[in-house]
Parts: structure tokens; C-alpha cells; sequence
């Protein structure tokens, strides 16, 4: 209910909201939990396990009860913190996992079955048979018990990342943050300010005092006031610090306001990685409940969430309330209550030395030990020394002490250190380079102490980058002490719940403990505790408590599971931001893109590359009739295809070829200027990395051509090779794959073709097989390779990219002309198989030089890299797989790349294995299917019989070992 | 024709995403131990310095930005032919994409595509870097207090304009960063 008061919130603003499909009114500055508590609404969701009715234990993101599923059809988000939701006119809120409604969850029967349901029982009861784990206890178990569903539809919503760089990163914008900020940004540090909540202030929105003089939050505006003003200052709210990792850097979301995520363009999170030269970790504390029977009906919250849902929303949640405590801290519960006019219809306080001046009923000594109500809280029972007195409230704000936030100082491994004095691990000094911890944080819990420390630890900062630190006055403000007496549990009979959101009670602990599960990870891993998307913030130390108790073991010894990033959970969708769909990887297009679609040539992906699949005609109704017609046109006409994906590198200097002797098999020094020549290069472990052709265009000028596959590869190793192998060598090299748009114009009318579009025609004599040289392309300056991938006589031209578009249009029209046109990969690939000419296909990483029947190719009279881990006994061996030509023979013509061999007679197993097809095609040349692959001692078996079995698909058939070289093994064609 | 086909200037909240034209662009990479004499070459025919690593020299219209280990990219004009002496000079004038972002969310923008420092204090006008820019590899030259010269591979040049795109919405869409 709203009770009287100026909070931080705007009555005058009302926002109309939905929550599981009935309309309610906030108001402006109001979170989805605090507008439901306003409209009375205590029963929010259902326990993970027993579907328990739970309602909100806290106003912070360590909510473990208060998960709603926002928003509608793909973008909605599950699991949403109410406590974190801002409220905004049109949000749709739903609770989960209740069925078929929350108030009547068919579900709860779960609880009923609580005692078989405890600590371990997934592990006992669904052992075996293992295979009844997947089909049917999991979906079985994933029903009964779970948190919210995604929608699972794409995500058209957007989101960003984003880099921040600072001198300093300032974490919680409470008083220790703020006055850390202050210091070191009236000093010039470059100061990132990052705060989870909607303003700055942290406990002081939330609280009744005064700092200097006046109300908390109002001081707290003055100095954020001041610091958005500073150009040095950028403050970062609704932005969670998710991680601390290597080199100060920092991971943190930030999600937008709804009316900032509503813009066009507009992303919903940002995911920040923040480098900074140091840190101050000023995060606070998270109050922990104390656990006793019945301690999680709605209604019973945490005390400072209690005073937050008070003081800033001025919401009640509800009209008597009851507190219970163990510190100092709780009675400012109380007083709060009071001062808002709320009955305050008992104090419980389980110190026996406490006193109150506060008029409502005190107990001193005295703890909570049962609640009551149906869907929500309407009494407390009290055990005194007396007896047991109950008591009514429909709200029960519990206090048993604070936990410093120490998450992020645990993310290297570094280990929270156990503060007997507050009862509390505190961060260990140093965990994360650079960062240093202030205020509620480190275990300081006084307003005063957290504006003294913040001035503190930016001034350490300050010094220890070697700034003067400026006169910073420390404002007045309360002083208290904090005075704890540590309860964990009240004793007592029946289910107190440790961790809310996976149902784990102090009984399942002790259960872990009975079952020797009594290091406290195991204890973790085998009751659930602090495993759900509040990864246990308010239970973890209350739980190692418990099994410190029943193991007999003090707290320290038995010290804290690992807290890892992320602090809170982050989605996906903002980790991966920019990397969906076409976000995924750059698209690199060709200059012939554009009039490849315009044919209607269906495009594929090689590497970021797409290229035409082939170029439909019509009439054509398949990709293999456009495919066999584009090779027929090749081997009898022309063909202009694409290739300019091909890598280049342009090599020079005066070592220039002697670098290539080296990083080349074969001897590229002694090449003719002009002259091209085809070049095999290995891995240093001697297997092939990669093939191409060069070509030498000046005494100290080569260019190379990679396969489009391996291009940023083979830059990659001859910057090694020259860098780390050979510095001594003067060569230089740089890739010119983009500069050039290259074409290869291919088939018996190529040179026809070519001289239409030459400054000066060409003949046999000045451009014969494996010429290069430069040539004038329709007035540009450009390069002619006669090379062929084909077998036929071919050329490739290239010119600056600018020309590529009017060039290759050029060529396809005057290729047309003479019954030619273009032609894409499928052809492109059957032809080379024809020829036998290998890919990345054949050369997969795996083979050698000899495998593939080049051995030859590495040259005796110099040094090449892989030269001499290629003469290894066992990659010479002539029981290796090497590359043979295959063609079926049996009653089945089909082959499949991939396929395996098999001796005839054999059964097709692995032990039995020959080998394996690397390439397929359909030869409309030869009018059969032919293969290429890896066959053992292959060569020597050209004309033997295999059978090749593909036992995904179930094809297999009886082939023929070919030679690979089918298609003019003489080589008459590519000569003219 | 260039990268971008001339697109018309892409302006989003006071931000600007124009395609220029470089001119000749020319990498120019120093033979072994040429590296001052062709430093001395350089300022003698196009009047600017040899940039050290992350910097560029000269100004717009003639640009000599540094490119990589011992090389730099000599934007504008034709290189004079002494240079060849000391450097393997490749023409590269139709390999880049180029664009400039100016505006006074320009380095909000960058932040969002590239992990680089910019502050002004760190990344000043003639700094640049070699840099990932989303997924794509780019040269980053800060050429005025709010314009950024980038440079991607010509393929590219259909997702720089996506990228860049996306991410200044995300930025104007705020108002601030």
C-alpha cells in the first residue's frame, strides 16, 4: 500500500502496467515490484522446486523470488527481476512457473512431496537406466521445476557493445563512490562512474538520514550534479559491473530506460568492456535473512528492502508490520515505520542485551520462529524465554546482518577473508590488480565511514599515479555502530529456507553434511544452494554457516564457493551484440557481384567471399543442367569466371627470390621475368599448406597466388617465415588481393575473347603457356597470366577493382558473342576435376607433397620450410594414402565425397579402411561421375577395383582407381 | 567505380558518414636499412615526415599514414619516382574502402566498433591505428578533434556501411553516450 511521504517517486505521473493479464496503475519513478506492493499484490511467484508461493524478499538485483517474464512474442525476456523492471505505461509483466494460474499453481503438490524431494534426490532416484535420463526424467523434471521460458523465435531487438577506456572505474554510486568519483575527478582523472541503479546514491535513496545537513539523496544529487558537469566524468547508470578481468579490464551492462530503448535505432543493453588504470570497488552490501520455519511466505522481506520500498517508493508492505533482527541496523526499520505512520506490531530483536527507545511492543532475546497465512503473511510466531507469543503482521522485515558485496574481488580466484567483528567475509586486499574496495564493501558500515573511505582510496589511487589529490571535505553524516550478534537459523522443527530461489532449506544442508558432502562445494553442488540466476547473494554465508555449525567447523575454515562472472545475469543477445545475422561475419563482395545476381546466379559462401553458384539459363531446371552446360561451353567455347578471391601478394626487393626458394618447395629465383610458374608451399611439419601460381614481373618483383581459402594464412606464415625465420633477407610484401579485379577467361575462343578487349592482340609466340606480363585492358593499365585451372587454353586478366564491374561485363558480352558466357564454382569445379588439379579439398592439412605425387616438387638443391620433416620416414611411406581418380564400375554410378574405401571382399569397417573421396563430380566431358581422393598405396593400384561405402547415407558401389589426371593428360589444350 | 558507388553522405544525429576519394593511394614498405633515406626522399617530394608507428603526417589531400611493421600508406599523390630506390611502392588505390566520421559523437560511434583508447588526451588528431573495427581489419586516422579517417578492404565496404550505420542510430538514439 502507499503510505504518505515524498520518496522518489512522481504521484502526480500515473503509469498503467499489466501483471499476469489484469491492468494496475504505478507511478513515475516506480519499479515493477515497488507498483505491486503499492497495489498489494505480495504473491508474485512460484518456488523453483516446490512451487512454494513466494513474494519479494528485496529491492535490489539480488532478488530471488520476485522473476517475471516481460514483454511479448519474440522479444520477451524470462526471468526479470521485478525489483530491477522500471515501470513504464504498456509494460506486460507475467509470473512463472506456476500452472495453471499463480494463485492456484497444480504444481504445488510438489510441496506436499517435500520430504522426498530433498537435498540429492534427483541424484538417488534417477540413477539408472541412464538412458531414461534424457528421454524422460529430465523433460519430466524440467516441467515440474524450472524458471522462465524464452521465446524461442529470433530476437529482433537490438543490442550494442561497446569499449570505455578511464583512469579510473569507480563501481556503486553510493556515498563511498561518490566521494571516490569526486576526489579523483576534481583532481582529472578520467573517471567512469558506473552505478546498477536508475540514479545515484545507492543506500542513500533507500535511507532517512541526512548527509551534511541535508536529506541523503538530495546531497547525493548535489554531488552527482556536479560530477555530470565535469567533461573528465562519465556516469554510467543502470550499469552492472558483471566481471573483473585481466589488465584492469571490466566487464558491465548496461540496460537502457524503456523510453531511451524505445527510440528508433535505439539498443535495448549495452554490453561495456571498460579498461581502466585502476579501480575503486564501492559496490555495498547485501542484507541476508535469518532462517526459521516458514520464513519464505510473501510478505517476509529483507529490513533495509522493507525501509527502500518505504523511504524512496513510500510503499508499505503492509498495514502491520513486524521486525526481526540481530543488529543495530534493524530497530532503523522500525523507526522508519513508525515515522510513516505504518503499526509497528513488534520489535523482535535476538540479542538479549538490546534496547530500544522506540514505542512499539519490544522483544529483547527473542526470535522469530513460524509464520502464518495462506498466500501471504498474517502472523508471526515469537519464541521468548517465556514461551511462544504470535503475533500479527502482514509484513515481517528481517535483519541478520550485511554481506559485503565481495563478488568481483573473487573473480581471479582471490578468496574473501572472514571479519569475525561484523560477522562477514570481506574482500582479501589485492585479489584484483588495480582495484581497490570502500565503504559497505569492505565491511565499513557507517554513512560517515563510507564518505571517509571514498575520499581515502581516490586519493590512494591519486598517489599512486602520481596526481596531487585535492582538498576534499568529508561531509557529516550518522556515525553509527553496527553492533551484530551472528544468528544464521532459528531452531526449530520444520522446512527454514536457506536459498529462496532453488527451495534449499537449512535441512538439506545438514543432509549434505550427513552424506559426507561436507566441503562446501560439494555441499553446494549436491543441494543446488547458490546455483540460480541470484547465484545465492543472500544465501551463501547463511548456508556455509550451517554446515560450519553441523560439521563442527568454525566459518573461516570452512570458507566460500567460487563467485564467478557474471555478477547478475547478462543475455546472450548483449554479449554477442552485432553478431547477429549479418552482424555474424563481413560479407566480402566481388566487383562482378551486382551482374552475378542480375543473372539470377545463386551466390555461395567461400570463406567471407560469395560467388556465383552458377548462372542459370532458362529453361534450366536444375543446378547440374546450368553446371554441365557451363563446362560444355567451357571445353568448347569460353568461359569468364570471377576469380579475383584469389589471394595476391606482391613480393619485391633484391632477396625477393630467394624468400620464395625458401617458402616454396620448388625454385622460384630461377624463373624467367614474364614467366609464370606453379608453386607448392609446406607447413614447417612438412605436410602443404597451400598451392598457387607466381609470377616474376620485374628481376625483383613477384606476385603470388594463394587459393581463396588459405589467403590470410599464407600472409600470415610469410610474415613469420621473414620476420622470425629470415630477417636477413630484403624483401617486402604486401597484399594487393583487393586492388586487383581478376577474371579468368577460359576455353578454346578465350584468346578471341581477349584480344577484342587488348590494347595489342596476342599470340601463341608472344603469350605462350605460363607468360605473364602487364598489358593495356581496355585502355586501364592492367596484368595478363596465361595460366589455367581448366586444362584448356586460358588467360587471366586483371585491372584495378574500380574497372572490375565494366570488365567482366565486357568479357561476358564478347564471350557470349562466340557462344560463351560465364560460368561459377560448380563448373569451375568440375572442371578442375577433370583435370585433376587439386583444393583445399585434397590438400586438407593432413597430406604431404608425396601424397598428392608431388614429391618431385621439392627441389634437392636448396632448403625450403617443411623440407625436412617432409623426409620423415613415415610421411614417405608408399603404404600412405595418396591421391588416386576414381570411377564407379559397379551396378550403383553414384560416388559421395567423403566416402571411404574398402578392398573388395572386406568388411567395411575402420580396421579395413583404404582410404577416402575428397571431391566428386558429375563429368559431362566423360559422361560418368568422377572422384578424386586418398587411396593406400594408390598409385600403384591405378586400374585395380575398390568398393567405396558411405554409411551415412547407406550408398555404396564398386569404383575403378584412375589415374586423377583425366582431361588432356598431355597438356595439348593449355598450350593452344 | 569506388567502394561505396558514391553514396550520398549518411548524416544521423549530427553525425556524418561520407565516402571520399583518397587519390592514389600507394603502400610504400623501406628496402633493409633505407628507412631515413627514404624518410629524407619523402619530405622532399611530398613535403611530409616518415610517420612513426600510429601516426600520420602530412595533411589532407597528401597523407602519409603509418600502415603496419616499417610500412605506410602515402594517400594522394602519385609517389615520386625516387622512392622506389629505398621502397617497394604497390599501388593500392582501389584496394580500401575510405570513409570519414565527423561529428561531435564521432569517437562514441568508433567506441562501439573499435577497442582503441580514444580519448583526446590519448588518440589525438594525427594518431591512427591498425585496429578491428566489428570484424573487419581497418586503419583508424583521427584527422580533426570529431573526424576519423577509416579505411576497410574494398569488399567490405557493404558492412563498414552496416556497421557504422547500426552503430551511430545506437548512439544518436541516446543523446548522449
Amino acid at each position: 500500500m502507499r503510505v504518505a511521504g515524498e520518496g522518489l517517486i512522481n504521484r502526480r505521473r500515473r503509469v498503467e502496467f499489466t501483471f499476469d493479464g489484469r491492468v494496475y496503475q504505478g507511478v513515475e519513478g516506480d519499479t515493477l515490484a515497488s507498483a505491486l506492493l503499492a497495489n498489494d499484490i505480495r504473491l508474485i511467484g512460484r518456488s523453483f522446486k516446490y512451487h512454494r508461493p513466494r513474494g519479494l524478499l528485496t529491492a535490489g538485483s539480488e532478488e530471488p523470488n520476485g522473476l517475471v517474464t516481460t514483454g511479448r512474442g519474440a522479444g520477451q525476456e524470462p526471468n526479470m527481476r521485478a525489483t530491477m523492471v522500471e515501470l513504464f505505461d504498456g509494460l506486460q509483466a507475467r509470473s512463472q512457473n506456476a500452472w495453471p494460474t499463480l494463485d492456484f499453481d497444480l504444481m504445488a503438490v510438489n510441496d506436499l512431496a517435500a520430504p522426498f524431494l530433498g537435498a540429492g534426490f534427483y541424484y538417488k532416484t534417477f540413477m539408472w537406466p541412464a538412458k531414461f535420463w534424457e528421454k524422460l526424467y529430465e523433460p519430466v523434471i524440467r516441467r515440474a521445476a524450472g524458471l522462465g521460458a524464452l521465446s524461442m523465435r529470433a530476437n529482433a531487438d537490438k543490442y550494442e557493445k561497446a569499449w570505455a577506456h578511464c583512469d579510473l572505474l569507480v563501481i556503486g554510486a553510493g556515498p563511498a563512490g561518490l566521494m571516490a568519483a569526486l576526489t579523483a575527478a576534481r583532481a582529472g582523472l578520467d573517471v567512469v562512474l558506473a552505478e546498477e541503479d536508475t540514479r545515484t546514491g545507492g543506500r542513500l535513496n533507500a535511507e532517512s538520514f541526512e548527509v551534511d545537513g541535508v536529506p541523503g539523496r538530495v546531497w547525493a544529487e548535489e554531488v552527482t550534479r556536479e560530477l555530470v558537469a565535469m567533461e573528465n566524468v562519465r556516469i554510467l547508470t543502470r550499469t552492472t559491473v558483471t566481471g573483473a578481468y585481466d589488465h584492469g579490464t571490466y566487464g558491465a551492462l548496461e540496460r537502457l530506460s524503456p523510453w531511451d530503448a524505445a527510440k528508433k535505432g535505439a539498443p535495448r543493453e549495452c554490453f561495456w568492456r571498460i579498461v581502466a588504470k585502476r579501480a575503486v570497488l564501492a559496490a555495498g552490501a547485501i542484507e541476508r535473512p535469518i532462517a526459521f520455519q516458514n520464513n519464505d511466505r510473501p510478505g517476509i522481506m529483507n529490513a533495509g528492502a522493507v525501509r527502500a520500498y518505504m523511504n524512496r517508493w513510500c510503499v508499505s508492505p503492509g498495514q502491520s508490520v513486524a521486525v526481526f533482527g540481530n543488529n543495530d541496523d534493524a530497530h532503523r526499520t522500525a523507526a522508519d515505520l513508525l515515522e510513516a505512520g505504518v503499526h509497528v506490531s513488534a520489535l523482535v530483536d535476538a540479542r538479549h542485551d538490546a534496547v530500544t527507545s522506540l514505542d512499539v511492543p519490544f522483544y529483547a532475546g527473542a526470535q522469530v520462529c513460524n509464520s502464518e497465512g495462506r498466500r501471504g503473511l498474517e502472523a508471526v510466531s515469537i519464541a521468548t524465554a517465556s514461551g511462544i507469543e504470535k503475533v500479527k503482521a502482514e509484513a515481517l522485515a528481517v535483519s541478520g546482518g550485511w554481506n559485503p558485496t565481495v563478488h568481483l574481488t573473487c573473480h581471479m580466484t582471490g578468496r574473501p577473508v572472514w571479519n569475525a567483528e561484523i560477522a562477514a567475509f570481506v574482500p582479501q586486499p589485492g585479489a584484483i590488480p588495480g582495484l581497490m574496495t570502500a565503504g559497505a564493501c569492505e565491511g565499513v558500515f557507517s554513512t560517515r565511514g563510507c564518505l571517509e573511505a571514498g575520499v581515502r582510496l581516490a586519493s590512494a589511487v591519486l598517489e599512486d599515479l602520481g596526481v596531487k589529490a585535492p582538498k576534499v571535505d568529508v561531509p557529516g553524516a550518522e556515525d553509527s555502530d553496527y553492533d551484530i550478534s551472528p544468528l544464521w537459523a532459528v531452531p526449530g522443527k520444520g522446512r527454514a529456507w536457506l536459498d529462496f530461489q532453488n527451495d534449499v532449506t537449512v535441512k538439506d544442508v545438514k543432509q549434505a553434511a550427513t552424506e559426507n558432502f561436507r566441503s562446501v562445494e560439494h555441499m553446494k553442488r549436491y543441494t543446488t544452494q547458490g546455483m540460480a540466476t541470484d547465484q545465492g547473494k543472500n544465501s551463501n554465508v547463511a548456508a556455509l554457516a550451517v554446515l560450519a555449525d553441523v560439521t563442527g567447523r568454525g566459518i573461516p575454515e570452512t570458507g566460500t564457493t567460487t563467485f564467478r562472472p557474471p555478477y547478475v545475469p547478462v543475455s546472450i543477445a548483449a554479449l554477442g551484440a552485432g553478431g547477429q545475422g549479418k552482424g555474424f561475419a563481413p560479407q566480402r563482395f566481388t566487383t562482378s557481384h551486382a551482374a552475378s545476381v542480375e543473372r539470377g546466379a545463386p551466390m555461395i559462401e567461400a570463406g567471407l567471399w560469395y560467388r556465383p553458384s552458377y548462372f542459370p539459363k532458362d529453361g534450366e531446371r536444375t543446378w547440374r543442367q546450368s553446371c554441365d552446360r557451363e563446362v560444355g561451353m567451357v571445353r568448347d567455347h569460353v568461359g569468364v569466371c570471377d576469380v579475383s578471391t584469389l589471394g595476391k601478394i606482391d613480393i619485391q626487393g633484391p632477396d625477393a627470390g630467394a624468400f620464395l626458394d625458401y617458402v616454396y618447395t620448388n625454385l622460384f629465383s630461377t624463373l624467367k621475368v614474364g614467366r609464370v610458374r606453379y608453386g607448392l608451399m609446406l607447413r614447417e611439419d612438412g605436410h602443404v599448406m597451400d598451392d598457387g601460381t607466381t609470377a616474376r614481373l620485374g628481376e625483383t618483383h613477384y606476385v603470388m597466388t594463394t587459393t581463396t581459402a588459405a589467403a590470410g594464412e599464407v600472409m600470415r606464415h610469410l610474415e613469420f617465415v621473414h620476420q622470425g625465420l629470415c630477417p636477413q633477407m630484403d624483401v617486402r610484401f604486401v597484399s594487393v588481393t583487393e586492388q586487383w579485379a581478376q577474371f579468368a577467361v577460359a576455353g578454346p575462343k578465350s584468346r578471341e575473347v581477349l584480344n577484342g578487349v587488348l590494347g595489342e592482340a596476342i599470340d601463341d609466340e608472344s603469350w605462350p603457356f605460363m607468360s605473364c606480363g602487364e598489358a593495356t585492358v581496355g585502355g586501364v593499365k592492367g596484368r595478363l597470366f596465361r595460366i589455367s585451372f581448366s586444362g584448356e587454353h586460358a588467360y587471366e586478366v586483371a585491372v584495378p577493382a574500380r574497372y572490375g564491374a565494366a570488365l567482366f561485363s565486357e568479357l561476358v558480352r564478347r564471350a557470349e558473342a562466340l557462344e560463351g558466357g560465364p560460368y561459377g564454382m560448380e563448373a569451375l569445379n568440375v572442371l578442375r576435376i577433370e583435370k585433376g588439379f587439386i583444393t583445399h579439398a585434397e590438400i586438407h592439412g593432413r597430406v604431404t607433397a608425396f601424397d598428392i605425387g608431388m614429391g618431385r616438387m621439392v627441389s634437392q638443391k636448396k632448403d625450403c620450410i617443411g623440407k625436412t620433416m617432409a623426409a620423415r620416414p613415415g610421411l614417405t611411406d608408399e603404404n600412405r594414402e595418396q591421391l588416386v581418380g576414381l570411377k564407379p564400375v559397379g551396378a550403383v554410378k553414384q560416388l559421395v565425397a567423403g566416402a571411404h574405401l574398402f578392398n573388395e571382399g572386406d568388411e567395411a569397417v575402420r580396421t579395413n579402411d583404404q582410404g577416402y573421396i575428397t571431391s566428386v563430380a558429375f563429368s559431362p566431358t566423360f559422361g560418368h561421375v568422377l572422384a578424386m581422393g586418398f587411396l593406400k598405396n594408390g598409385r600403384a593400384r591405378i586400374g585395380e577395383r575398390i568398393r567405396m561405402v558411405e554409411h551415412l547415407k547407406g550408398v555404396q558401389t564398386l569404383c575403378e582407381v584412375i589415374d586423377p589426371v583425366q582431361f588432356d593428360p598431355e597438356g595439348g589444350r593449355v598450350r593452344g | 567505380m569506388t567502394p561505396l558507388d558514391g553514396m550520398a553522405p549518411l548524416a544521423i544525429g549530427g553525425m556524418t558518414l561520407s565516402e571520399v576519394d583518397l587519390g592514389r593511394l600507394t603502400s610504400v614498405a623501406p628496402y633493409k636499412g633505407r628507412d631515413a633515406a627514404l624518410g629524407k626522399a619523402l619530405k622532399a617530394a611530398h613535403g611530409m615526415g616518415w610517420p612513426e608507428p600510429n601516426r600520420a603526417t602530412g595533411k589532407d589531400g597528401a597523407r602519409a599514414i603509418w600502415f603496419g611493421q616499417r610500412m605506410a600508406l602515402l594517400a594522394g599523390p602519385e609517389p615520386a619516382a625516387e622512392l622506389a630506390e629505398h621502397a617497394a611502392l604497390t599501388d593500392q588505390s582501389d584496394a580500401w574502402t575510405a570513409v570519414t566520421l565527423e561529428g561531435p559523437g564521432a569517437a562514441d560511434v568508433l567506441a562501439r566498433l573499435v577497442p582503441l583508447d580514444l580519448r583526446p588526451g590519448v588518440f589525438a588528431p594525427g594518431h591512427t591505428a591498425r585496429t578491428e573495427l566489428q570484424h573487419m581489419m581497418a586503419s583508424v586516422t583521427k584527422t580533426g578533434e570529431a573526424a576519423f579517417l577509416i579505411l576497410v578492404f574494398r569488399s567490405m565496404a557493404q558492412t563498414l556501411l552496416h556497421d557504422m550505420q547500426t552503430a551511430m542510430e545506437g548512439v544518436a538514439a541516446r543523446g548522449r553516450p
